[in-house]
């Protein structure tokens, strides 16, 4: 077919966005960070803002950062912005811009036999990340107080694979240890230590760090064998974009009358989602793989909605359309 | 309302710009800044 939409370069563009997101070489070389007023501002994406390289501010660690501190209870900078990004990309951001999500896809390339996506118990596992949305990045800052008034970031402090995987693990190699923090090498770290002794070996690396480099490894392993399980089950960013996914501007469109129902669509979903039921489903993370997989051109990524579609908004369902 | 739901992304940007705008005015932007331009010891796992 001359016409049929295709998703091109959007593995490019991943890589574009991550290396734009990361690119202060200095601080890979040395373990310090960018301290430019360009980090005031947000990236659409997870990226660290602790990594080395990193020269934007990581959007859900700014959250947690404005929340716990003694002068606010909420942000509506970070909150406003990625209602922004919401708004015009949805989760196209987890798609295209965001550097963990393409760590995921790339290992989920690694032949394995057992790959799986769909299994029981699946979709009430995806609604963990709405829940760790709010108890750890809203709950936990807004209330676990120190004395002073401020709290930790919750969730990068015991949850972010991302954190652990862009800052941690190159700081720790990049900085000397601290040897006043009296700790040793956890007992609870011992996959960790087979896979990365140096890390572990140091003074200042305590069962915390085991913790959170024994969760990266996990969600690594898993993203060989499940599509972006991280983004799935967890990510509390994908949670917020989410929400906004069927309102976006830029979304999935479905012609029902060029349609032959052949759910080669829903088969090729690493989401596990039937866009012809659905369109613009929350869990949609708008890779495009249905779009180039559609023999018809019934599915294409686009900026606003068909206009042969009819009422073909985000929120309303071929379902409820036959309905 | 069909309407309305149609341009949703357009309230949502609004609200988004507006409470951006708000944040800024209000001095969060500093809180941000100071955070990220210093190791998190917490998101490294070490703090």
């Amino acid at each position: 077919m001359a016409n049929k939409p295709r998703v091109r370069y959007r593995r490019l563009i991943q890589l574009v966005a991550a290396a734009a997101g990361n690119s202060y070489l200095t601080g890979f070389a040395t373990g310090k960070l960018y301290q430019g007023d360009l980090k005031m501002l947000c990236t659409p994406g997870l990226n660290c803002y602790s990594c080395p390289g990193a020269v934007l501010s990581c959007p859900i660690g700014s959250l947690q950062a404005v929340i716990g501190s003694r002068a606010f209870s909420f942000s509506m900078y970070v909150f406003g912005l990625i209602v922004m990004f919401g708004a015009l990309m949805g989760r196209a951001v987890c798609g295209f811009l965001c550097p963990f999500g393409l760590i995921q896809e790339l290992l989920h390339k690694i032949p394995f036999p057992f790959k799986r996506n769909r299994f029981r118990g699946d979709k009430p596992l995806r609604r963990l990340k709405y829940l760790i949305l709010v108890v750890f990045v809203f709950l936990m800052p807004m209330f676990l107080n120190n004395v002073a008034g401020n709290a930790s970031p919750a969730f990068c402090k015991y949850v972010c694979p991302a954190g652990t995987l862009e800052a941690g693990v190159p700081l720790v190699y990049l900085t000397p240890a601290a040897p006043e923090t009296p700790a040793g090498t956890p007992s609870s770290g011992l996959i960790v230590s087979a896979l990365a002794p140096d890390l572990l070996s140091r003074p200042d690396t305590g069962a915390l760090f085991a913790w959170k480099m024994g969760l990266m490894v996990a969600i690594l392993l898993l993203s060989v064998i499940n599509y972006r399980p991280f983004c799935k089950y967890v990510c509390p960013l994908g949670a917020l974009y989410a929400m906004a996914n069927p309102w976006s501007l830029y979304r999935l469109r479905f012609d029902p009358g060029k349609c032959i129902a052949c759910g080669a669509c829903a088969r090729v979903c690493g989401m596990c989602v039937d866009p012809t039921q659905t369109a613009n489903h929350a869990e949609c993370v708008r890779c495009g793989d249905c779009v180039n997989i559609c023999p018809t051109a019934a599915l294409s990524l686009g900026v606003g909605d068909l206009k042969t579609e009819g009422a073909a908004t985000g929120a309303v369902t071929r379902k409820e359309e036959n309905a | 309302m069909r309407r309305f739901r149609k341009h949703t992304w357009v309230w949502l940007l609004a609200l988004g710009a507006v409470l951006t705008a708000l944040g800024v005015a209000r001095g969060e932007v500093m809180v941000v800044l100071t955070k990220a331009i210093r190791i998190c010891w917490e998101c490294v796992g070490i703090g």
